[in-house]
């Protein structure tokens, strides 16, 4: 990372930071969300983006994270912070799981399977054997956490601050993660996985561990989407959650960490502001701020920000050049 | 100098503000010229053929606005679309209540959304009124101070037909079909409530299903199997559908009470088979366009000139729009009651003190009462049996309570 790099993450940090203060409750409510979705999203990316493995049920793995966090508080006490680790825990396995049979499907036979995945939770959560624990239809209420040690804080804003720190952990763990042997690994497989067997990597091992730790992402960010929503339904992981996240990680950028974020913003901002715009048709209005999106940045608004900046800096250089050159007589 | 005149300065000031104080109070969203009212309703989604319910009640409000408004003040419907998603009613309750500042909530309709804002509604004192669901839990006073439901609730409902079965027929060995769930359960109490439990030996046998299951066929036949002569039909309507013509295809010839949730005649009876459907009996509190008995009713035309005017994309057979009107004229009488007081406390005590509503919308002799202690507004249901074609309604108004 480069020193600019690293002054403007530091500088977008202390925005992120000063940020519940500048705003209402319910905006903060509105960004605390953001920041869930794009922790979900790198999971995503992780599959997706860096893999190549297309997954059309992650909200599966979102709702199960959230009714591991849930049943943990409602049924056993468990203090709100220590579901987070318990729902990645319990995702990661089973994403790891479904990971070992999906290593001999590619494509969209792959696409087709975390599709049933994403359909069957939300009905398998209504089961009556498991209704004790999961309140069937009716789903559970829990409570919010209150900041703790008399932090002059509002609920909200102390769930923001607790969301940030979760989203600012897992974003370097993703980049430690990405960037290095695990990472390149990764791409190889997405780019051509004989070509990666023949180098050596454990493809299957790879792949599976690549579905593991999506859906411990995915899960993780699901515990705190029930912790900030404060309830958690069937009807609230049905599988179009699956496919606004597959939009998220295309719209933000595919293979980007940072296009995490702005898929985030896009899909927790647009859908509102297609509802103001036309309450009879909002999910037109999306669409066409989908299409419109993918034509002018078919590299995602991550691929956009780089080429920006990639032109910028080669505009730069050649000023210079001419400034040397002008200078030199 | 400047000392004496401060009694006059204070006795001014007081003349000033008193007479203002006593007669006019508002809390956020109410001012001399509007009163703002929040809502969420599912325009997209799957159960988007409910949306209607909000588009009615929009309309309605922009008629009243036309009018003059309530006491002078317009009102400002904001509506948000919640996809039946309960995050999003979440989100969009949050919006209404701290950013656009709503007075109260009114109508968001689905008990899982319903359920997701209870304890937010409760905890911030924001009235969350006539919500459109009919689980009993919304009728708690005590527990949850500022939710009310409208519709009779499934208890009520359950508890009629108990009441009936045993006016009209004391010995009868009863089945009972129930979707395993929140709301076949409520439905299965409040009729065993209603039996009473001295007469609970009347139920010879229940079956359950699970909305994943594909049929209820198997049920349906062991049921029959227990020898009932009357069968209790809790069901969603694509499962009462099956019931209705699994009971017909056996030749089972039971007393057949269908819940209200599957009442309609297009999208319960015409798949199960007109034919097969005749006898079928189930409740309703609201005027149907189509019954020819309202053909000339001045509550109907009223309501049709209404869709005409102020929703003509809506179907005016459409029973949800009836219902939205309905609804909405409750609302308003709450208002009208409230005067120039509207504190959100004052618009939970007013709408807890409707004393005999006559809607000429309702069924004749069916009055919306609700008081502290009573927050289920709408009780009484009048029986229909279904003939071939059409409801019949039959016998007087029932009431759950006594």
């Amino acid at each position: 990372m480069t020193r600019k790099n690293l002054v403007l993450l530091l500088v977008l940090l202390a925005v992120a930071c000063v940020l519940p203060f500048l705003v209402t409750d319910y905006r903060t409510f509105q960004f605390t969300l953001v920041l869930i979705y794009a922790i979900a999203l790198l999971g995503l990316n992780i599959l997706t983006g860096y893999n190549g493995q297309i997954s059309l049920g992650h909200g599966a793995f979102y709702a199960i994270g959230a009714y591991a966090a849930a049943i943990l508080m409602d049924k056993f006490g468990v203090p709100y912070w220590l579901t987070i680790p318990a729902a990645g825990a319990v995702c990661l396995v089973a994403g790891f799981l479904f990971g070992l049979p999906a290593l001999r499907l590619e494509g969209l036979y792959l696409a087709l399977a975390t599709f049933a995945l994403g359909v069957t939770v939300p009905q398998l959560l209504k089961y009556h054997h498991v209704e004790q624990w999961t309140g069937g239809v009716q789903g559970i209420v829990i409570a919010k956490p209150e900041a703790p040690f008399g932090l002059p804080l509002s609920a909200d804003q102390w769930l923001y601050y607790f969301t940030l720190a979760i989203t600012v952990v897992m974003f370097l763990f993703g980049w430690n993660l990405l960037r290095g042997r695990v990472g390149r690994a990764l791409v190889a497989i997405r780019d051509h996985h004989i070509a990666a067997e023949a180098m050596g990597i454990n493809n299957a091992l790879y792949k599976s561990l690549a579905f593991g730790v999506s859906a411990m992402y995915t899960g993780i960010a699901g515990a705190l989407g029930a912790i900030a929503v404060q309830f958690v339904a069937p009807d609230s992981f049905n599988v179009f959650l699956s496919i606004v996240f597959l939009v998220g990680i295309v719209v933000g950028g595919l293979a980007s960490i940072s296009g995490a974020i702005y898929g985030a913003l896009f899909i927790q901002f647009i859908p509102n502001f297609a509802d103001e715009i036309s309450k009879a048709a909002p999910w037109a209005i999306f669409g066409v701020l989908m299409i419109g999106f993918v034509y002018l940045m078919p590299t995602g608004v991550a691929g956009a920000i780089r080429m920006l900046r990639a032109r910028w800096a080669a505009r730069q250089t050649v000023s210079m050049k001419v400034k040397l050159k002008e200078e030199t007589p | 100098m400047k000392l004496r005149l401060i009694p006059v300065a204070a006795l001014l000031a007081a003349a000033l503000a008193f007479p203002a104080a006593a007669q006019k109070k508002y809390d956020p969203g109410a001012s001399d010229s509007e009163i703002k009212i929040g809502n969420t309703n599912p325009y997209s989604g799957p159960a988007s053929a409910y949306g209607t319910i909000g588009k009615s009640i929009a309309a309605y409000f922009r008629m009243l606005n036309e009018q003059g408004g309530i006491n002078g003040r317009k009102i400002n419907f904001v509506s948000y679309d919640d996809s039946y998603s309960p995050p999003k009613t979440v989100e969009m309750t949050r919006k209404l209540v701290e950013q656009d500042q709503v007075l109260f909530m009114f109508q968001p309709l689905g008990t899982p959304s319903n359920t997701a804002i209870h304890k937010y509604m409760n905890l911030k004192k924001v009235p969350q009124l006539f919500v459109a669901t009919g689980a009993t839990k919304w009728n708690d006073p005590k527990g949850f101070p500022w939710t009310m439901g409208w519709q009779p609730n499934y208890q009520d409902e359950g508890k009629i037909y108990a009441r009936h079965i045993l006016e009209t027929k004391p010995n009868a060995k009863i089945a009972v079909l129930y979707q395993n769930d929140d709301y076949g359960k409520d439905y299965l109490k409040g009729f065993k409530d209603g039996l009473g439990a001295k007469n609970a030996k009347m139920i010879v046998a229940e079956a359950s299903y699970e909305v994943s299951e594909p049929t209820v066929d198997s049920q349906i036949v062991q049921l029959k199997a227990s020898g009932a002569d009357v069968l209790f039909n809790i069901a969603t309507p694509k499962f009462a559908a099956q019931a209705i013509r699994k009971v017909y295809d056996l030749g089972w010839k039971p007393v057949h009470y269908v819940n209200n949730v599957s009442a309609s005649i297009g999208s319960v009876l015409t798949p199960a088979g007109l034919d097969k459907s005749v006898g079928v009996i189930t409740t309703s509190y609201l005027k149907d366009v189509l019954d020819p008995e309202w053909a000339n009713d001045p509550g109907v035309n009223k309501f049709k000139e209404f869709m005409k005017k102020y929703y003509p994309d809506g179907n005016v057979v459409d029973s949800s729009n009836i219902f939205g009107y309905t609804v909405a004229r409750t609302m308003e009488q709450v208002l009208r009651q409230c005067g120039d007081n509207l504190t959100r406390a004052n618009v939970m005590k007013q709408a807890a003190s409707i004393k005999n509503l006559k809607l000429d919308t309702l069924i004749p002799g069916i009055e919306i009462n609700t008081g502290p202690q009573d927050y289920a507004p709408i009780q009484a249901v009048q029986l229909q049996r279904f003939n071939g074609q059409r409801y019949e309604r039959f016998g007087k108004v029932l009431s759950s309570e006594h």
